[in-house]
């Protein structure tokens, strides 16, 4: 009886899918459905939040004090985006602790891409431009994602992202059309960024791990490799307008495809950099949990203060 | 004279998917009541696929006088808006 019940469930929940119903965190859903979203959603959050290292570390280097504001806002909304997201794991059942916990574990990643050093000036302009728009163009078809609360944060990160990337192709743009040591600079950011960039989209298609269930799930509307595809097929004519060469020399646009034709991905790269050994892996985790630790008193001091107030209360 | 019912504010999701919005308030003894009076008040008309109900008075609001205080800050950062970079002619998808 209670097999036959949860088939018919399960029917109902692929049907309201398939009709692009969105589910809601009350609604019935199959397990593996919830653990994929809980670890999808969270290391989302946690890239939002390790992400926040690279670019941090320039705000008391900017060049201006316009450039710094700029740099703080920014900044801030990937910490706020970050706990958007916590927010609406934390609806399917996953508490705050454990997803940190599993971040400081190890057991749930990030985006390789916040592996990578930001060694210049140039690279808070390549991170803005190159790193948020493959975030825009993964995060554009997750606002029509399967789960309402995931879809409708990526609504609200979406709508904020936008001067994200436009400050950093700003950012370029000022550097490409400077002194020719601010262009060498430019292009020296473009060269380091570009290929960590295409990597964001994951694995191509025919190893992709996870792609083909979230697919049928509509969690994923796109395939890695058409992401992939649509990225390059924008940002190449933005580097040509900045007057700078994206670092590969088999870049061509395909006449019959309608698209760029690239060389081949360092996928052994891409793997040693996931699993740990990237320039920066060790450095980003440490500087994570020395901040959590070091902010334990603050949480402990909002409870002490909260039970304090009851017990006033209760007098 | 008998003391009110306690206020109870009413949000309606209009369709899966979308948020629960706030569309008015009710009495109720209770919030099984408040379910009720919500359901035959606000939505008679098909106007949604689920209902909240929440004690008015559980409802922590900001104050009129700390407007300014709360979101004045916001005026002078027009940087975080996307319009206010300058492009270079012809970019696209930016």
């Amino acid at each position: 009886m209670a097999e036959i019940q949860v088939d018919v469930q399960a029917r109902r929940f692929q049907e309201r899918i398939d009709a692009e119903v969105r589910i809601e965190p009350k609604d019935w859903m199959p397990d593996a459905y919830r653990k994929t979203l809980i670890r999808q959603i969270s290391q989302h959050a946690h890239s939002e939040i390790i992400g926040m290292q690279p670019e941090g570390g320039w705000i008391t280097r900017a060049p201006s004090l316009r450039r710094k504001l700029i740099l703080l806002s920014k900044v801030q909304d990937e910490g706020g985006h970050g706990l958007y997201l916590y927010s609406a794991a934390e609806t399917l059942g996953a508490s705050r602790a454990s997803m940190i916990d599993a971040l400081h574990s190890g057991r749930a990643k990030y985006s390789s891409i916040f592996n990578y050093p930001a060694l210049t000036w140039a690279d808070i302009g390549a991170i803005g431009w190159l790193v948020d728009s493959a975030a825009i163009v993964n995060q554009v078809p997750l606002q029509r994602c399967s789960f309402g609360p995931y879809a409708r944060a990526m609504v609200r990160i979406c709508k904020e992202e936008s001067f994200h990337q436009r400050q950093g192709y700003e950012i370029m743009y000022t550097l490409a059309t400077g002194s020719a040591d601010q262009k060498a600079m430019a292009q020296d950011a473009l060269n380091r960024w570009w290929w960590p960039s295409l990597m964001m989209f994951g694995p191509s298609d025919a190893d992709s791990a996870h792609s083909s269930q979230s697919m049928a799930w509509k969690i994923k509307r796109f395939s890695n490799d058409e992401l992939r595809q649509k990225f390059i097929d924008q940002a190449v004519p933005q580097a040509d307008i900045l007057g700078l060469e994206v670092p590969d020399t088999e870049l061509a646009w395909d006449e019959q495809t309608q698209h760029y034709r690239y060389g081949a991905i360092d996928w052994d790269e891409f793997n040693r950099v996931v699993r740990g050994d990237g320039p920066c892996n060790r450095q980003r985790l440490a500087e994570h949990k020395r901040v959590h630790e070091a902010g334990a008193w603050v949480r402990e001091a909002v409870v002490a203060y909260d039970r304090k107030h009851q017990d006033q209360s209760d007098v | 004279m008998s003391e009110p019912m306690p206020l109870f504010e009413v949000f309606v999701r209009s369709k899966r998917g979308l948020e629960h919005r706030h569309v008015g308030s009710l009495r109720a003894q209770d919030a099984e009541m408040a379910m009720q009076y919500a359901r035959e008040i606000y939505t008679r008309r098909q106007e949604g696929v689920s209902l909240w109900v929440v004690r008015s008075g559980d409802i922590v609001a900001s104050q009129e006088e700390d407007a300014a205080a709360f979101f004045d800050p916001a005026d002078d950062k027009p940087y975080r808006q996307a319009t206010y970079y300058d492009l270079p002619e012809g970019v696209k998808n930016l």
